[in-house]
């Protein structure tokens, strides 16, 4: 049993850098990346040996974020809905600039589309991992995918959102 | 050769990488001649660039002090840890209640348990009608199961631990019909498990056990149903049953 610590330690570093993506604040994240560790820790017993011990990582970690996010019903609400628009407030003019709206824009996206996006793009689980992470179909994981992609580059464009968007069947 | 259309969740797996050889062929066949799919390939790979651009440096920081797995306190020799740890993992799943178990002397069942030691004690000597619904007809069972109960019910695979599935019955409860399914294990040990819709506010409970002649029964409370897992099998044998049955209904 004892060994379990180091290998659930050698995640940590991906552990972080999701939980930065996705809360966008660097104490925040940490924190969510501890909590996450000390409930792994005590449903150990839950992960199957011989499965993919990082995928249920990330599974232990969404439903502590989950749970957060949930927790937090008294501070403004997030924008839920696809229509809302979010326009970025300022152009961009280089590189380093659009990198750090990125980080700004990722904010615009309602928080199961942000999860799918960064465990997809940025994790790079496969859309059948991110599933069962995530507990949903993975027809949800493409819907979600196909929306966080193309709301994040109307952000990023500065394009209004909801128009245009063609969805081919 | 038939294609097949180009789908919204194709450009996706494009940008991703997740395609086989052939498709990835077609999609970008179908993207170069679609300008504006084009544009949105491009801007979703810039997207996947842009992330791993800002977050990669994530993982060259060092990991502050306070984040790691924390070892539980007072903690001795590598052996008594060891226990110690198993023992606390196993906490996650049932609980430190297991406190007839700790004790010795294992109270009767009350209620829905008793109801389940007794439909265990009734049906599992069965030899020719054990079960209503064969395992073989698992899609089936599953379906009528849920169906009477009103709610999805999953049946465990325990052939990893040596039990095979039997089958199952729909049975008359205290509050509607309750499912029960039977294993066996090669030598025709058989293990019961039944499950009834929770009707109360609990969402969730430890591990219990209990005693009816030689029933034993651990039952526990997940989310809208409960659960109990009987046999007249040693304790620690049952509950490693029970584990697993949890584990498999929670994965």
């Amino acid at each position: 049993m004892s060994d379990y610590e180091p290998r659930i330690e050698q995640h940590i570093p991906r552990l972080r850098r999701y939980a930065r993506a996705l809360t966008g604040e660097r104490t925040a994240a940490d924190d969510l990346v501890q909590d996450t560790l000390e409930r792994a820790w005590v449903k150990l017993r839950l992960w199957r040996p011989g499965s993919d011990l990082r995928a249920w990582l990330f599974t232990v970690m969404h439903n502590v974020y989950v749970n957060q996010v949930r927790a937090r019903v008294s501070q403004p609400p997030m924008i839920h809905d696809d229509e809302a628009a979010y326009l970025p407030d300022r152009p961009r003019q280089s590189d380093m600039l659009e990198v750090r709206d990125l980080d700004v824009a990722l904010k615009g996206l309602p928080e199961e589309q942000r999860e799918v996006l960064l465990l997809v793009a940025l994790e790079q689980l496969s859309y059948d991992e991110a599933a069962r992470v995530l507990g949903i179909p993975i027809g949800t994981v493409m819907s979600r995918l196909s929306r966080a992609r193309e709301r994040l580059r109307r952000i990023m464009a500065g394009m209004p959102e909801g128009a245009g968007l063609r969805i081919i069947k | 050769m038939s294609k097949l259309p180009v789908t919204e969740s194709d450009l996706h797996a494009y940008v991703d990488g997740a395609l086989a050889e052939a498709r990835r062929a077609e999609v970008e066949a179908y993207v170069a001649s679609h300008p504006e799919d084009a544009e949105r390939v491009a801007a979703y790979r810039q997207q996947n660039a842009a992330l791993r651009a800002l977050y990669d440096p994530v993982l060259d920081e060092s990991v502050p002090e306070r984040i790691g797995v924390r070892r539980p306190r007072g903690a001795g020799p590598t052996l008594r840890y060891a226990a110690v740890v198993a023992w606390i993992a196993l906490g996650g799943v049932i609980g430190w209640h297991l406190q007839a178990y700790r004790t010795g002397a294992a109270p009767e069942p009350v209620g829905w348990a008793r109801q389940a030691a007794i439909a265990h004690a009734t049906y599992s000597p069965e030899v020719r009608h054990p079960v209503e619904v064969p395992a073989e007809q698992e899609t089936h069972l599953v379906n009528w199961l849920s169906k009477r109960l009103g709610t999805k019910v999953k049946v465990p695979y325990l052939g990893e631990i040596g039990y095979a599935l039997v089958g199952g019955r729909l049975l008359p409860g205290d509050s509607g019909p309750v499912a029960q399914f039977m294993y066996q294990d090669t030598k025709g040990q058989r293990l019961t498990l039944y499950l009834r819709t929770n009707r109360d506010d609990t969402r969730e409970t430890a591990f219990r056990f209990a005693q009816e002649n030689n029933v034993g029964v651990f039952y526990w409370i997940d989310r809208n149903l409960g659960y109990a897992l009987s046999g007249e099998i040693d304790k620690q044998e049952l509950l490693r049953v029970a584990t697993t049955v949890y584990r498999q209904l929670n994965p």
